[in-house]
């Protein structure tokens, strides 16, 4: 279906959950995949080798996106080895969810350095090369439902998701002329280690609201972004919500 | 080539504008370069010349002539 040959596509947080989704549903289509982890070094070499193993390309990159100059390097890093970036997924992104009333500052910082600050330092970092190609781009940010819809117990990751979402659609109008879309993909509950956590009573609850009638798979979001790399060509400042029907 | 021909080249490949089209008085406004051409053309520059021009700097550059007169001062 889809085909990615000869491009390269740096994943931020890409040794778990959707982020791992994503490196293999991409390298199956025939791209280089720049792993980036934090602190899960065995997940990604494990990631890596199941590339390998099905004939792939990838480098694993350690560095916090919360840091600018992790993602500098993570961009010269992916250049030394693949000479090109071509599609850029921001997906590195923590919750610390808990009540406004007792969330901690640095609860909030956390959450916002991260899924918000990190979303900038990596766009930033990758952009100049991406530029200078001359040869389009795209650019693909996970953000979450909760950052359309909000979530009780999640202020800092909602506004953080949302401001993601803002981030995509203003990215989108500067870089349009120059070939580069911009879009974001917006999961509803899915199950990873991040949603694992949640209590079980919670996990019902929301398990009723969705009219397919069961949790996403890291695969099913990875399948749309996907598609925003690999087709969706005419597609820029959007939004996709991977959500079951969800928020309906 | 001196500095004012090796700019002139440069922004001649980067925002496709025919070479003998350009003189130290043309501006940007004339050859319908926009904000992100120009921050495109100042990477090359910065590249081409391996220095770093500050964003203040970008803001008082108009025409050619600027950019040439401020790479001069500062090689």
């Amino acid at each position: 279906m889809w085909r990615l040959d000869q491009k390269v596509a740096l994943i931020t947080g890409a040794s778990r959950g959707i982020g791992r989704a994503a490196a293999l549903a991409l390298s199956r289509a025939g791209a280089a995949v720049v792993i980036n982890y934090h602190r899960s070094c065995d997940a990604a070499e494990q990631l890596l080798g199941e590339i390998e193993v099905s004939g792939g390309r990838g480098l694993i990159v350690q560095g916090n996106v919360a840091l600018y100059e992790d993602c500098e390097r993570m961009v010269r890093l992916s250049l030394e080895h693949f000479h090109k970036i071509d599609i850029l997924i921001n997906n590195a992104g923590i919750n610390r969810d808990n009540l406004l009333i007792r969330m901690k500052p640095e609860e909030w910082r956390e959450v916002v350095e991260v899924n918000l600050t990190g979303m900038f330092n990596a766009t930033r970092a990758a952009l100049r090369p991406m530029l200078k190609q001359k040869s389009g781009g795209r650019i693909i940010n996970i953000a979450s439902i909760a950052g359309i819809y909000g979530n009780s117990g999640q202020a800092n990751y909602a506004a953080a998701k949302g401001g993601v979402i803002a981030f995509t659609r203003s990215l989108a109008k500067e870089l349009g002329s120059r070939g580069i879309t911009v879009n974001a993909v917006a999961p509803g509950f899915i199950e990873t280690e991040m949603t694992a956590a949640l209590p079980a009573a919670l996990r019902e609850q929301a398990l009723k609201n969705i009219p397919l009638a069961r949790f996403g798979k890291p695969e099913d979001v990875a399948e749309i972004i996907l598609f925003l790399a690999a087709a969706g060509s005419y597609i820029t400042g959007e939004v996709i919500c991977v959500d079951g029907g969800m928020m309906l | 080539m001196n500095i004012e021909e090796r700019v002139k080249a440069i922004i001649s490949e980067q925002l496709e504008v025919p070479l003998d089209s350009l003189t130290a008085e043309t501006t940007f406004e004339e050859i319908d370069a926009d904000s992100l051409d120009i921050v495109e053309l100042v990477m090359a520059l910065e590249e081409e010349f391996d220095l770093e021009i500050s964003d203040q700097e970008i803001e008082n550059i108009k025409t050619i002539g600027d950019i040439v007169n401020y790479i001069e001062s500062r090689i």
